[in-house]
């Protein structure tokens, strides 16, 4: 069975839900650590890279950059000897998100071996796992692997006789969203505040201490055993011709839906069949409103938009992101305002202060909903919230928070603006009321 | 004064007066350490974290959650020990203790609860659940009970969206709440 899953689940196939997860002679058992052996005995790291560049990987934590293409920016160890660092991104606090938690805690050896073969790739000298400080069962569980990995010489020096060395650390964070922003995340793990940096520099030139780093995604680095293993030609059928990225990717469902939970599909699949089929549809009584595809900072979609393929492009043709490719549905018992207000009070709260757009704009813009869902909104609001969603567009900023605050917002007004309009209407009557009085 | 000093020269005088200002502002706004002893098992842990990282600024984070993991918080002698302990200063440390919402700068009762008040469990019934514990401990988000046992704060997204609404308690993950199960489920805290 587990055979058969690899062929169409990769990601997942060795996790059985209310099973411990697979110790090492397990996880070896069934093929673990092929990939390992593979890469460092018959495989140079430019081959690595180059397979995953084949492949069409694309970073899996909401970007859709190339991963291949991110590790090639990495300058080669005779322009740069000396250190350099892989960093998985484990941060995962996108609100709607929870795929990477499954694959930490329920197969932490996959992750190992996924971070021993990219670090090889990159000749990283270290690799840290950035792992959000809520995530105790993925904590113990990937430093029990590390453990077994380093005692079976998989980590540490000269790796299986390869010359090469690498030491795996968990580095368990203290909270806060930003975190997830790689440059960000770099200042938070040389023991920072997370206010994320300029680029460029880019991480792969000049990162962690300075050095070259390279910052994954959990979901993006567990493909990459298997690609190894298996071939870019195999990785990119996965697809089963859904879309022109490959692979399988995990996608989700959470909100008032009959089944919510999270599945391993080919990338391209329909939200409409994650939401009907895999999520058996809205709770009885409700019908789906919108949806956001992949997190509180992607755009939201309508019902009409569920039969498109869910990957980067086709998401973001339709005016969205794929995001982290987790469905959050909105059923019709909800009054928009609240929503987009509940998203706008996480980034406000979440903004790391560093630039006044983001750290003004965003508390500006909560105190405009707060308003409005009190039926105080007053005439003007709803064009001043359509100001921030330029002021605080790409590129205002200093990073990518105060933007993707925006995108749920732009959506909203623009799919829901009559239930915005209604909140000022009533201040209108107020007023008039108050003025016969 | 100025035959007593071997430099008359003015601006020395001033770069003098202002290093000094610099000391009082400096004494005035950080916490003194006087009062707080760092145990040895602390020092010793905090050592350990150092060996992960290639420059030893980067272990302030797990040494502020060292000295949480006994005080419960980071009490504010303890600021000024770390900075020590890892060779940055006490500034610093504060900087790191005050950005992140899971170190703590005031006490909190012997339970935390953290609940999540992200977008899947807003849709799923947040609202009714905090109130429940609200009702249940007579307490608001950011507070303590009089009698310590228990402090509710609000938390971002923690990721078992699927089973919302979610909150941890300490370090229990518990999904699927409803304001009837609260009442049990806070029984086990004591």
């Amino acid at each position: 069975m587990t055979a058969d899953l690899s062929e169409t689940k990769p990601l997942t196939a060795r996790i059985v839900p209310g099973r411990a997860p697979l110790n090492l002679k397990e996880y070896e058992a069934v093929g673990g650590y092929r990939a390992v052996r593979k890469a460092l005995k018959e495989m140079t790291p430019a081959d690595v890279t180059k397979a995953v560049k084949e492949s069409n990987l694309r970073g899996r934590g909401g970007a859709g950059f190339p991963t291949g293409v991110k590790w090639g920016l990495v300058p080669s160890l005779e322009k740069a000897p000396g250190k350099r660092y892989l960093v998985c991104n484990a941060d995962e606090m996108e609100p709607g998100t929870f795929k990477d938690r499954l694959l930490m805690e329920s197969d932490p050896h996959q992750m190992v071996e996924s971070m021993i073969v990219a670090g090889y790739a990159i000749q990283a000298t270290r690799a840290y796992i950035f792992l959000r400080g809520e995530y105790i069962e993925a904590a113990k569980n990937l430093n029990a692997a590390i453990a077994e990995a380093q005692a079976a010489g998989y980590l540490g020096q000269d790796i299986l006789g390869s010359g090469w060395s690498m030491d795996l650390h968990v580095h368990t964070g203290a909270g806060r969203y930003i975190c997830g922003e790689e440059t960000a995340l770099i200042n938070s793990l040389e023991g920072r505040r997370a206010n994320p940096r300029a680029k460029p520099p880019f991480p792969a030139i000049a990162g962690l201490w300075g050095r070259p780093t390279v910052v994954n995604n959990v979901e993006s680095l567990c493909n990459v055993p298997h690609i190894v293993n298996n071939g870019s030609a195999w990785f990119l059928g996965l697809n089963q011709g859904k879309s022109k990225d490959g692979g399988t990717k995990l996608y989700g469902c959470s909100g008032r839906a009959k089944k919510t939970g999270i599945w391993e599909l080919p990338i391209g699949t329909t939200a409409r069949e994650i939401l009907e089929v895999h999520a058996g549809g809205m709770k009885d009584g409700l019908k789906l409103k919108a949806w956001l595809p992949g997190g509180a900072s992607t755009d939201f979609l309508m019902p009409e938009h569920l039969d498109l393929a869910m990957d980067f492009d086709t998401i973001a043709k339709a005016g969205s992101r794929m995001g982290t490719g987790l469905l959050t549905v909105v059923d019709d018992r909800q009054n928009m305002v609240s929503v987009v207000r509940n998203l706008e009070d996480f980034f406000a709260r979440e903004s790391c202060g560093w630039c006044t757009p983001c750290r003004d704009g965003l508390p500006w813009t909560y105190k405009t909903l707060v308003a409005m869902e009190k039926g105080e909104g007053r005439p003007g609001d709803i064009e001043q919230l359509e100001k921030m969603t330029r002021f605080l567009a790409p590129g205002r900023p200093f990073c990518a928070h105060a933007p993707g605050a925006m995108e749920p917002l732009q959506s909203a007004l623009k799919f829901f603006r009559g239930e915005f309009e209604a909140t000022i209407k009533k201040i209108d009557q107020t007023t008039a009321s108050h003025a016969a009085a | 004064m100025s035959t007593a000093n071997p430099s008359s020269n003015p601006s020395s005088n001033l770069a003098a007066d202002v290093i000094k200002l610099a000391d009082l502002v400096a004494s005035a706004s950080l916490p003194p350490s006087d009062g707080y002893v760092m145990s040895d098992e602390e020092r010793h842990e905090i050592e350990e974290c150092l060996h992960h990282y290639d420059d030893n600024r980067a272990a302030s984070i797990d040494a502020l959650k060292i000295v949480q993991k006994k005080h419960g918080w980071v009490p504010d002698g303890a600021i000024a020990e770390i900075g020590r302990a890892i060779g940055i200063p006490a500034a610093d440390v504060e900087g790191v203790a005050t950005f992140y919402n899971l170190i703590f700068r005031r006490p909190v009762g012997r339970n935390v609860i953290k609940i999540c008040d992200s977008i899947s469990c807003y849709l799923t019934g947040y609202d009714e659940v905090r109130n429940a514990i609200s009702a249940h401990l007579r307490i608001n988000l950011g507070q303590t009970t009089p009698d310590n046992r228990f402090t509710l704060l609000p938390i971002c997204c923690l990721g078992a969206c699927d089973k919302g609404p979610v909150a941890m308690i300490n370090d229990d993950t518990h999904g699927n709440l409803s304001p009837d199960t609260i009442p049990a489920l806070l029984e086990q805290y004591k």
